[in-house]
């Protein structure tokens, strides 16, 4: 994804005079190309992220489409107030960048361990928040931000996650792309998950269940035509995201299906809400957060021994 | 003495300030007696701007980095005619544009604040944005004292003398008092025109109630091609008004309706 992005925002830079890259001392061996092509559109602001960000909203007032860049927690929690003051609340601008979202710094530890971001930053005004699927969808991501008005947040993995469009697809901020049919029930996942989901997908597929799969690379604004569709079409939803349990993608969905009393059976994979305090790859720590497989099965296994019960009840009011 | 018309204007962004906090009920008046005279001198003899074309592109930016003092600015903008004075009676009330913090949805200010700290990053990139486009325009910012203990301030200063930033003018508003006592006492700052010095920026330090001087010294800014440029302006707390002068009570107190025309009849009394 981190290799995607820096070919979409050199291709944007070169094309668009306004475009700048700003970067808190991170993106060595990744940023240089940039740099090199365009070093009046370069900025190593240093280890200084509030001041980052702010000079961020200070070029982006003054004309210019601005992607800040760093890892983890660093270009988000470390400035929140800087985002939400200098930057949300003039509309300016700038398109924050963090690599390495969720558990893709698993090993390094709970400072590296990006997990509460999705929640924090949906919850700033005028912010977009996007988490995409694939190297192609954080491509398009890239230059979906970039042309759209205003705060942008861009929750990218590092580098070699797996291309699950074999094709660029149609890519729409607030679209969910639907990438495996299905009627039986629907995963929604965000960001590097969509993989989990789409392996959910071919496991279930074996037990003749066929689940939909949609890639909710848009947080915010939330696509909730998609939701309500697969609410009537589907018999169960399950959300997947690398994230905390609360105030994420689960917890947005979860918002739409109750306000619009659907009743749908739901669940959803995310992270327990626990610091972690021991060493593991992505795939140990995506584990914990257990099996959209099972959890789908469980909640239509459960869907149909309610209906069951409901039908065998009335039959014995009517006796 | 004939009053210039920097004094004039200060003694109007005093009074006005005077009289919207007194009816509003609100903060931080001790905030903008010390700020009057520097913003006083700023509008009336060192911004480019034109009121009449608020968002002009060419104009000096000018941050307010010390937002609480809103009342002061919204009384300088007025007078200036960026907006009708009128406006000035709602400050804080019901649906009034003029917020208690200084907002950027109101015709001249660049860029809302309040929350300490913000102010110098913003300047940097206005700065910094300026001389890669080759535009001649200027950037200044006002901070507080207080304002100096937040680390988001160091991070710009490391920033803008590394980047050359000699388009960018910063301004201490010294009045030694902030929330909680004064600040040699809460977190010094001493020996702060050293420190800037230390950061390589071009430093003065002047009295910042001395109007003469600060429109000598302004006019002189940025002092150095190459540096950016910082005036430490030693001030006084609640100037103007002898019962709020270097106290800390006046950052929170409201002057009642006898405290008002008491206050009054000191920053309105001819010079």
């Amino acid at each position: 994804m981190r290799t995607a992005f820096i070919e979409a925002v050199c291709e944007l830079a070169a094309r668009d005079p306004r475009v700048w890259l700003v970067t808190g001392d991170l993106g060595f061996s990744v940023l240089e190309r940039f740099a090199q092509q365009f070093p009046d559109r370069f900025l190593n602001a240093g280890v200084a992220e509030q001041n980052m960000t702010g000079l961020a909203a200070g070029l982006a007032l003054s004309d210019c489409i601005v992607f800040t860049y760093s890892i983890a927690n660093f270009p988000t929690l470390r400035c929140l107030e800087q985002i939400r003051n200098d930057v949300c609340y003039h509309r300016a601008n700038v398109k924050i960048v963090a690599v390495g979202g969720g558990f893709t710094y698993a090993s390094s530890g709970y400072t590296h361990h990006g997990l509460e971001d999705l929640s924090i930053l949906s919850s700033l005004p005028e912010m977009t928040v996007v988490a995409p699927g694939d190297p192609q969808e954080a491509r398009l991501a890239t230059e979906a931000i970039a042309s759209r008005q205003g705060p942008c947040y861009l929750r990218l993995g590092k580098a070699g996650e797996p291309v699950i469009h074999a094709t660029p697809p149609q890519f729409e901020l607030g679209r969910a792309i639907r990438v495996r049919e299905g009627d039986d029930a629907t995963l929604i996942s965000t960001g590097g998950m969509l993989k989990e989901a789409v392996d959910a997908h071919d496991k279930l597929r074996a037990q003749g269940i066929r689940a939909r799969v949609l890639s909710m690379h848009t947080v915010k604004p939330l696509d909730e035509s998609a939701i309500l569709e697969a609410a009537r079409e589907t018999a169960a939803i399950v959300t997947l995201e690398e994230h905390n349990c609360h105030g994420g993608l689960g917890s947005a969905v979860a918002d739409v299906l109750a306000l619009a009393g659907t009743g749908v059976p739901f669940g959803k994979i995310a992270v327990p809400d626990r610091f972690w305090h021991v060493a593991g790859s992505q795939a140990h720590f995506r584990g914990l957060a257990g099996d959209p497989a099972e959890l789908v099965a469980r909640l239509l296994g459960s869907r149909r021994s309610l209906a069951e019960s409901r039908r065998s009840g009335r039959k014995g009011l009517a006796a | 003495m004939r009053s210039t018309e920097s004094q004039a204007l200060a003694k109007r962004i005093r009074s006005h300030a005077l009289r919207m906090v007194h009816a509003a009920k609100a903060s931080h008046i001790g905030s903008c007696l010390s700020a009057a005279d520097i913003l006083a001198v700023l509008y009336a003899k060192v911004l480019r701007v034109d009121p009449t074309r608020p968002d002009w592109p060419d104009r000096d930016r000018f941050i307010f980095s010390k937002g609480h003092a809103a009342a002061a600015l919204y009384a300088v903008l007025a007078e200036k005619g960026f907006f009708p004075l009128e406006w000035l009676e709602s400050y804080c009330r019901d649906g009034s544009p003029l917020t208690g913090h200084a907002t950027a949805t109101v015709p001249g200010v660049d860029v809302s604040t309040g929350s300490l700290g913000h102010g110098l990053p913003v300047a940097c990139g206005m700065a910094l944005a300026a001389k890669r486009k080759g535009l001649s325009r200027r950037v200044f910012c006002l901070m507080s004292d207080g304002e100096c203990d937040e680390g988001s301030v160091w991070e710009a200063a490391l920033f803008a003398p590394h980047h050359y930033l000699d388009n960018l003018v910063a301004i201490v508003d010294y009045n030694k008092l902030q929330g909680f006592g004064p600040v040699g006492e809460v977190l010094k700052l001493e020996p702060l025109a050293a420190k800037w010095q230390a950061f390589r920026w071009s430093v003065r330090e002047i009295d910042g109630h001395d109007v003469p001087a600060l429109e000598e010294t302004l006019a002189a800014a940025p002092f150095e091609p190459g540096r950016p440029t910082i005036i430490v302006a030693h001030t006084v707390k609640g100037k103007g008004v002898d019962y709020m002068e270097n106290r800390l009570a006046w950052h929170y107190k409201t002057p009642d309706a006898a405290q008002l025309d008491q206050a009054l009849c000191q920053v309105e009394c001819p010079i």
